[in-house]
């Protein structure tokens, strides 16, 4: 055992890095379905998170007056990651990340180019489409995507900074679907991996980074919950837990018991 | 001069450039981006920018999302 490994206080930090940005907290929440900025905000804390998405939307010109979402969760606190929910073509995708990178003043992205409002999954041939524009436009592009392991592989061919497979529907909080899938991404992927969408409580978090992903991107989760903030605190427990047995290596599992109580001495 | 300004035409007076334009809305030049006839206005530049009659101006600002 290694010193690091006996002590965790000289262990080496465990963090990781996008698109040449090094980050410790593995939860990225969203900013969307809150009651009020505030309790967003306050979530965010809660959460530990370092990266927060948003969306791109028309000012309101008949009440500049009403709260931004800028006055409550600060740019200079968190790292924005401008989506391009609601884009279901290659060039509104593109389109929205100018006019997003032009509002932060930065290329990191996430982009998710949908298919139909009914399961919200992601049109991948134009995601793809997107990503090759927005890189050779120098963005750092964070793919939404299905849990298929070979438009993953090309989503990172064409130089997406990670790959987000959902884990089941935006906002269905229905939990990672299909892990074989999601090990497979994380197996093959040399950019980070996150489960983007389908985490609907602690455990679906701590699932997801036990596959072995880099972190977990939750909205609904912890915006619907019955009390957002201690439900934030919950998933940056059940991320750390998660991204702790995997480090750790599970047993392997059997079919049948196995004793935890020696048999030898037995009166 | 008239303008499309989110989708919707608006008549302005003594208004000639971006920087104007987001002035007499009452926005925050820090908070917003600038789209004119489809083509991104950097922000360094919305005092030079101009506007003319029947210009499509988006202005967009981060709101919360998933």
């Amino acid at each position: 055992m290694t010193q690091a490994a006996l002590n965790p206080e000289v262990a080496v930090e465990d963090v990781w890095t996008l698109a040449g940005r090094v980050f410790r907290s593995r939860l990225i929440i969203g900013t969307g379905k809150y009651k009020d900025y505030a309790l967003n905000a306050a979530a965010a804390e809660a959460a530990g998170a370092e990266i927060v998405t948003v969306a791109l939307r028309r000012v309101n010109l008949s009440d500049p007056s009403q709260p931004m979402l800028v006055d409550h969760v600060k740019p200079d606190r968190f790292t924005f990651l401008p989506n391009t929910a609601g884009c279901y073509s290659a060039e509104e995708a593109v389109r929205t990340l100018r006019l997003a990178r032009e509002a932060g003043g930065w290329d990191l992205v996430k982009l998710e180019v949908l298919s139909n409002t009914k399961h919200l999954y992601p049109d991948m041939e134009e995601t793809l489409r997107a990503l090759k524009m927005l890189v050779a436009e120098g963005f750092s592009v964070m793919a939404y995507c299905t849990d298929d392991p070979v438009f993953c592989r090309k989503l990172e061919d064409a130089g997406a900074c990670a790959i987000m497979p959902a884990g089941a529907p935006i906002g269905s909080g229905l939990g990672v679907q299909n892990p074989v899938n999601i090990r497979l991404i994380v197996e093959q992927s040399t950019v980070p991996v996150l489960v983007d969408a389908g985490v609907g409580t602690a455990s679906d978090a701590t699932v997801a980074m036990e596959l072995g992903c880099d972190a977990v991107l939750t909205n609904t989760a912890i915006a619907e919950a019955k009390d957002p903030v201690r439900m934030a605190r919950a998933m940056k427990h059940a991320v750390i837990a998660g991204r702790e047995a995997y480090l750790a290596g599970r047993m392997a599992r059997r079919l049948y018991a196995d004793p935890s109580s020696p048999l030898g001495g037995l009166i | 001069m008239r303008l499309f300004v989110n989708g919707e035409e608006r008549a302005f007076s003594e208004v000639s450039t971006v920087a104007a334009l987001i002035a007499s809305l009452g926005l925050d030049p820090r908070k917003v981006a600038v789209e004119r006839n489809l083509e991104i206005v950097p922000r360094s530049t919305y005092a030079r920018a101009g506007v003319a009659d029947g210009d499509r101006i988006e202005i967009v600002h981060f709101i919360g999302g998933g």
